[in-house]
């Protein structure tokens, strides 16, 4: 399938012209739906939940977006792409833009063609055990069996942190988390490893989740984010900015909640800003002045979308840590809205 | 003269063909161009790197099946051959077994044995009709549920079978096994014109030789011999169970064998089919000829038959060959590391060269596939009949 999809991608490349002649605004507010490429299942970052509806925190920037530019957070088409895929999708133009934990990285950054608009959540790779191996640490894994999601960075994290520690490993390389899962539990291999965000997400799938552990070691940087086409700088400041106003609503504690309130009573200037209650600002971006304010109405701030698909008081059970804004310790900042 | 050109174009019927094979071979030639163009001007505009230096670059990524040195450091040049030569092993691998289960099951489907020949009914039709990228993920989830590699199955106190594959004692050479090689390559040889000879003698006195005895002997005890001789210069590395898993001996991994099986079983009913219609294909009269002048039904089969019928069977299974080979590309389906999985897969995904990469892996899959043609024609001369009939 996979290969099918490349090769499809590629033929796009190869033939068409695509969309990339008219600004993926204009071509979105056109057909009037936002086509997003998503994870093809990844708990609380992208997965359709029982009633087939996609939701998670990746989700909801494409949710952010939609609501931005129609006003409406449910006019997204969502696209499930393997991590294999998902530049050739986005570059060929089958998709308007990438929101699937992927890591921004130079290469993918420049020579790629790509541009990351922000980070929307901070990772970095972790490996997961069974809890009746008693290891208590990534560096008494040698000789073990990993398994391993092919098309990302971890490859060569994997490679990197074995060799600089002296240690060696069979690596089993699958397609999917899903396929990693199966390897996992089956017990073909001893270390699962992948974004600690990701071994979360998994584990909470799992038949007995307290019988795995996520050890302390992680070895890697993963800032995830969303990306977009590289030639379009429009459309990149319009997922940006989305981005950034879920972050800013938080820091001036706007909610889906009370976000009404503070339209009519705020008094804080950059708030009104953000709101649209000072108009002119959506007008920069192509879009209407309350597009900040749907995105909060609908989508909720940051903290919301957090809590709600992968908060500790989910099944995924992760703490904000690095992803607490700056002022809470964490490292998640944006932008000033002026 | 002109005039006449024209009127020749249109009206002779040679010159005609060439005018419109000259049109057609130009139209494709322009619309390669112009495909070519657009893509670069296309990869271009997008802001996409192109070219193959890449290939240059330090892959990053471990394969763990491997037939030649490789390591992280190593280049995409260098773990496009690692992929090249898994593809190729289970290619090799696949054709090998596939063609012996397949003309077994072909013989066995004609047999006049009611059961056996059902049996081989139902196992062809089964396996023709299932999607053969299904009976692999089968083999593989029916081996990842062998036990674990703690519980390993011990057979004969030095082979361990558990969901990581089957662990066995890995040979090391000492001084002096060369010679040991040295004398099965030499008996090899020999034996191969011994059978001339005596075949030679058979066909002038009429006296019959056991030649298959006296060269399986030759072949298997001179060299046992040798290996005494020189002071068993042989040793085992037995592998030990040593934290995670085994270390040392060698491993036969259950992603292989799930190809090896879903490929060849798979594959193998095709050639079986392939195999009876080549047999049926050989008159009865034949048959009848050979029993008349009182061959056993074995020398039928061997002299009589098979040799006729394979000028039927060799170009269908040319083509299942090609399947094969071709098939081997599901192996990212199940981990298997072959020329899709790894190159095709991994180092496009870090380089994100997929036009580039795609290109290579699909002239690499030509390539293997007409060589495989080349080959099996030759062989196909070499078994039709000769001179007129």
């Amino acid at each position: 399938m996979t290969i099918i999809k490349t090769l499809f991608a590629s033929m796009i490349l190869t033939l068409g012209l695509a969309t990339a002649n008219a600004g993926t605004l204009d071509v979105v507010k056109e057909r009037g739906n936002l086509i997003c490429g998503s994870n093809t299942g990844l708990a609380g970052f992208g997965n359709p939940n029982d009633a087939g509806v996609w939701e998670g925190i990746d989700v909801d920037v494409c949710r952010a977006v939609a609501a931005a530019v129609f006003g409406d957070a449910s006019k997204v088409e969502y696209v499930p792409l393997t991590s294999k895929v998902r530049f050739t999708s986005l570059q060929s133009g089958e998709v308007d833009m990438l929101s699937r934990n992927t890591t921004w990285t130079l290469q993918r950054d420049v020579e790629l063609g790509l541009e990351f608009v922000g980070v929307n959540y901070y990772d970095g790779q972790g490996f997961m055990v069974r809890k009746d191996l008693g290891v208590s640490s990534a560096t008494e894994l040698d000789g073990a069996s990993v398994c391993i999601q092919v098309g990302t960075t971890t490859e060569m994290n994997l490679a990197d942190y074995f060799s600089a520690n002296g240690m060696s490993y069979e690596s089993i390389p699958v397609e999917t988390n899903a396929e990693a899962d199966a390897a996992y539990l089956a017990g073909r291999c001893d270390i699962y490893t992948t974004d600690a965000s990701g071994l979360y997400a998994s584990r909470a799938g799992y038949p007995d989740p307290s019988a795995h552990i996520v050890l302390p070691e992680i070895v890697s940087k993963e800032p995830l984010g969303p990306s977009v086409r590289g030639n379009d700088s429009e459309w990149a400041d319009v997922v940006r900015w989305s981005l950034n106003a879920m972050i800013i609503a938080e820091e001036k504690g706007i909610t889906s909640g009370n976000v009404d309130d503070m339209i009519a009573n705020s008094p804080d200037p950059e708030t009104q800003r953000l709101l649209g209650v000072k108009a002119g600002y959506g007008a920069w971006l192509g879009l209407s002045d309350d597009w900040a304010a749907n995105i909060i109405r609908q989508v909720g701030n940051y903290s919301e979308s957090f809590e709600k698909h992968i908060g500790v008081n989910t099944p995924i059970n992760i703490a904000r840590g690095l992803n607490a804004l700056y002022k809470d310790g964490g490292i998640l900042y944006a932008p000033p809205f002026r | 003269m002109e005039q006449n050109f024209i009127r020749k174009l249109i009206f002779d019927e040679k010159t005609r063909a060439l005018l419109i094979q000259t049109l057609v071979i130009g139209i494709f030639a322009v619309l390669i161009y112009l495909v070519t163009k657009q893509t670069a001007y296309n990869l271009e505009k997008r802001g996409i790197g192109t070219g193959f230096e890449f290939l240059n670059i330090a892959a990053g990524y471990d394969i763990s099946i491997s037939l030649i040195p490789y390591d992280s450091n190593d280049t995409h040049l260098r773990a496009y051959f690692v992929g090249l030569l898994n593809t190729l092993m289970i290619a090799v691998c696949g054709c090998f077994l596939a063609t012996i289960m397949g003309f077994l099951v072909g013989i066995i489907r004609l047999s006049s044995n009611w059961l056996f020949r059902n049996i081989a009914y139902v196992y062809v039709e089964f396996t023709r009709n299932v999607p053969v990228l299904l009976q692999i993920i089968l083999y593989y989830t029916i081996l990842l549920h062998l036990p674990k590699v703690k519980q390993s199955i011990i057979i004969f106190d030095s082979f361990y079978l558990s969901n990581r594959g089957l662990f066995s004692p890995a040979p090391i050479f000492k001084d002096g096994f060369s010679v040991v090689i040295g004398s099965l390559i030499v008996m090899i040889i020999f034996t191969f014109f011994l059978k001339k000879f005596l075949k030679k003698k058979q066909e002038l006195t009429g006296k019959q030789y056991p030649i298959f005895l006296i060269n399986s002997a030759l072949i298997i005890f001179t060299p046992i011999i040798f290996y005494y001789l020189m002071g068993m210069p042989l040793e085992f590395d037995h592998p030990v169970m040593k934290g995670f898993n085994f270390k040392g001996g060698m491993v036969i991994r259950p992603e292989f064998l799930g190809m090896l099986f879903g490929l060849s079983i798979y594959t193998a009913a095709f050639i079986s089919e392939t195999v009876r219609s080549g047999i049926i294909s050989v008159s009865k009269g034949q048959r009848e000829a050979a029993q008349a002048i009182g061959l056993k039904a074995n020398f039928i089969m061997r002299l009589i038959i098979i040799p006729q019928a394979l000028r039927v069977i060799i170009p269908p299974l040319t083509s299942q060959y090609l399947n094969l080979t071709k098939n081997s590309s599901l192996g990212i389906a199940i981990g298997y590391a072959d020329l899709v999985h790894g190159f095709g897969g991994i180092s496009l995904n870090q380089t994100g060269k997929a036009i580039e990469i795609m290109l290579i892996v699909m002239s690499t899959y030509l390539t293997i596939s007409l060589t495989i043609s080349f080959f099996m024609n030759l062989y196909n001369k070499a078994v039709q009949f000769k001179g007129n009939i």
